[in-house]
């Protein structure tokens, strides 16, 4: 018959692959995997070590830290400026606010920090009354702190407002006047009604395609014209009506976004339910068509705060703008006082908008482990 | 019969608010109404106010003297130019930024986008710490870092930074020799021109032989170098009738040359870094979103890493990263406007500044700075739609 062949015995057992660990394998891994990656470590290697001592020596071992006017910082070999952004580190948060009142400046703060956290924390509070105090409360409350003229607090004009204080108020207004707004233009937007449709686009295409500049140009000088004779605005509150109407557009597109990402079916269900237009856009649509965008209104807020800075241009102090100022104060003239005053700047935003873009990317990967479950 | 003919009987009865079509009609009316009115109230207080302040309405400005100065200009501009001219001159400058802006910003985002999905940890870590920091730093601080911390801290005309004798860097000006055809000019850009239709004849005809699956000679492959071989070899067979203008020092600074001002080289630089910043974000999301099983599949295929790059995951990743890449051109086009805060000359600073402060007529001229951003943005993105259908997905 037929003969089978078994193996009786196993073949002998291959040597182990060799075992790379460590740190050597990781560099070879990473760093020296092909000839072109060698190249490119040795040339970033190098680059470094030319831009990196220099930095260190300029940030810290050359820094002058205390002084009481530019003569400290002057001369060959000084690095950053430092005690000038310590002796002007009260206005460049502040402005020229009076020192006795600062306190409402702070509690302001907090406050709108309380109400935030509130908001921006995925827990269980009751969101309807977070809404109620961000939206509706809080704006009372820093307007009563901040500007005064009632409940005993002293009238502190705007024109004295400045330095970072400036910079957060317009953006939490622009944000907090341009997401009720933006809600409104987008549902516009989406809307079955020819007119309403046709203005909520126009609107939104028209701020979105004017760069911010004019907008700005067009609330302090135009504004004034379009006012019966006689009234007049505040030169702060003109500016925020521009980045209002101005953020609205931009945001009205985040939520579209929101609004088309929702199936179908949780429209036609909430029809069949008999739910009238508003009740199904509040209950139903809206709350998962925002919380969807949450990162992408983060984003759009981030831009919002970084383009606060052209409030300058229409002379007003915000962050950006009091650095300036005071730079050219005649008794801090020093070679590096431009420089370091630039740098805190700088570092200030960046610390609040990559803050707020890290919470972004929380959020998204939270929505997503939602959306895999 | 009658339980058909109740329910219609109970509809004409119906309040006709809870029609839908009545209540929708009526809405848009109601709409139309506030935004009419408010419009008319807008518009009657605006010529109100322009009657009492005396001020003149009407574009006829346009034709009268500017009487103004303009540092920077790529057409004939002097004071006695109309404000029509200098409206040209400021909407020429801002293009000038928009365009170096955008291919600096493209060149430099794409590279960065791909490093920082380089397999080197060390490129890769670089890459994220410029995208990061960058991205998080207002613009217009970064304009004025570069300008006010750094050029205007470069040394003077006296004592400049030279490169090889050809770039020349002070605090006045970035000069360069400029180049200037004698004669013959003319034929080198006839030369061009055929250069160009013969490379075009060329592509054609290489088209129709690989459709019928012949092959391309390999001097066929060299077409797209015609329009560029064709004029070289024409001007050095005139001769190289080529006049250089060579920056001179003299007390004032360099002369002749082509010359940047600091203000242009600020406002660029801070634009495109900036810019390249968002667009390597785009690119980095963009290859991403194409799904490993492409690669892999290609690599299956045999093609080579470069082919992989080139055929499988770029003209799909690109799919992805046109849209946003639009939208950032028009940012970069709409945040050049920040150039009125360092001084230099374009729309928005000539127009909306100078202009506007001269003449008073600020109706008109923010009208006319903001219906010319608007066709710039229109424009682009009409362009880059365009771009797009070409690239998309050609789905039964």
């Amino acid at each position: 018959m037929s003969e089978t062949f078994v193996r009786s015995e196993s073949s002998p057992s291959l040597p182990p692959p060799v075992r790379r660990r460590g740190i050597l394998r990781w560099v070879q891994d990473n760093l020296f995997s092909s000839w072109l990656n060698s190249l490119l470590t040795i040339a970033a290697v190098y680059l470094l070590v030319l831009a990196v001592p220099p930095l260190l020596d300029w940030a810290l071992f050359d820094a002058v830290f205390d002084g009481t006017s530019g003569a400290a910082c002057s001369g060959a070999g000084k690095g950053a400026c430092w005690a000038f952004v310590e002796a002007k580190f009260n206005q460049f948060i502040y402005g020229r606010y009076p020192d006795a009142e600062q306190w409402r400046v702070n509690l302001a703060v907090l406050l709108g920090a309380l109400g935030l956290v509130a908001l921006l924390t995925p827990n269980k509070l009751p969101k309807g009354w977070v809404l109620v105090y961000v939206f509706l409360l809080f704006p009372i409350f820093a307007f009563v702190l901040l500007y005064g003229g009632s409940v005993g607090l002293s009238v502190v004009e705007t024109s004295s407002w400045g330095g970072l204080m400036v910079t957060l108020v317009v953006a939490v207004t622009g944000i907090g006047a341009s997401l009720p707004l933006g809600v409104l233009l987008a549902l516009g937007r989406a809307s079955r009604m020819p007119v309403v449709r046709t203005l909520s686009i126009l609107f939104i295409e028209l701020w979105r395609s004017v760069p911010l500049i004019t907008v700005l140009f067009m609330a302090s000088v135009m504004l004034p014209l379009f006012l019966p004779e006689g009234m007049s605005f505040d030169k702060l509150l003109r500016a925020l009506i521009g980045v209002a109407l101005f953020s609205s557009a931009y945001m009205a597109e985040v939520v579209r976004g929101g609004l088309a990402a929702i199936p179908a079916g949780q429209y036609e269900a909430a029809r069949a339910l008999g739910l009238t237009y508003w009740q199904s856009m509040g209950q139903i649509i809206l709350p998962q068509a925002l919380r969807a965008v949450i990162p992408g209104v983060v984003n759009n807020f981030i831009g919002l705060f970084k383009d606060t800075t052209l409030v300058l241009i229409i002379g007003l102090f915000d962050l950006l703008g009091i650095v300036q100022a005071n730079y050219t104060d005649p008794t801090w003239a020093s070679s590096q006082t431009a420089v370091t005053g630039y740098v805190f700047a700088a570092f200030m935003f960046w610390v609040f908008c990559f803050g707020m873009s890290r919470y972004s990317v929380y959020m998204e990967r939270r929505l997503e482990t939602d959306r895999n479950k | 019969m009658s339980l058909l003919q109740e329910p219609s009987r109970r509809l004409a009865s119906v309040n006709p608010l809870n029609n839908p079509k009545v209540r929708s009609v009526l809405v848009q009316a109601l709409v139309l109404l506030a935004v009419v009115a408010l419009f008319w109230m807008v518009i009657d207080n605006t010529v109100h106010n322009l009657q009492r302040q005396n001020v003149a309405t009407g574009f006829g400005f346009l034709d009268k003297p500017a009487g103004f100065g303009i540092v920077f200009s790529l057409v004939e501009y002097s004071e006695q130019s109309t404000y029509g001219r200098a409206l040209l001159v400021g909407f020429l400058n801002t293009l000038l930024v928009a365009v170096i802006g955008i291919v600096v910003a493209t060149v430099l985002g794409l590279t960065l986008g791909v490093a920082r999905l380089s397999s080197n940890w060390l490129i890769a870590k670089l890459a994220t710490i410029y995208i990061e920091t960058l991205r998080n730093i207002p613009l217009l601080l970064q304009i004025f870092f570069w300008y006010f911390a750094v050029l205007r801290t470069l040394p003077g005309p006296a004592d400049s930074l030279t490169f090889l004798d050809i770039l020349f860097i002070n605090n006045r000006s970035f000069s360069v020799p400029s180049f200037s055809f004698g004669g013959g000019s003319g034929d080198v850009l006839a030369a061009f021109g055929l250069g160009l239709v013969l490379a075009l004849f060329g592509h054609v005809y290489a088209k129709r032989l690989r459709r019928s699956g012949m092959r391309v000679p390999a001097l066929l492959k060299l077409r797209a170098l015609l329009p560029l071989l064709l004029p070289v070899m024409v001007f050095f067979a005139l001769g190289l009738p080529l006049h250089v203008d060579w920056p001179v020092l003299n007390r004032f600074g360099y002369e002749g040359g082509w010359a940047l001002i600091p203000e242009f080289v600020a406002l660029v630089l801070a634009l495109s870094t900036y810019t390249a910043a968002f667009i390597a974000e785009n690119v980095r999301s963009g290859i991403q979103a194409v799904s490993h099983g492409q690669t892999e599949a290609a690599r299956a295929l045999g093609l080579r890493e470069g082919k992989i790059l080139r055929l499988v995951i770029v003209p799909q990743a690109l799919r992805i990263i046109i849209p946003p890449l639009t939208s950032q051109y028009l940012n970069l086009t709409k945040n050049s406007s920040l150039a009125v805060a360092i001084a230099y000359p374009d729309l928005v600073s000539v127009f909306s500044g100078t202009v506007l402060n001269q003449t008073g007529q600020a109706v008109e001229v923010i009208a006319i700075t903001m219906t010319i951003y608007l066709s710039l943005s229109l424009f682009t993105s009409l362009l880059m739609n365009l771009y797009n259908r070409r690239m998309a997905l050609v789905e039964r």
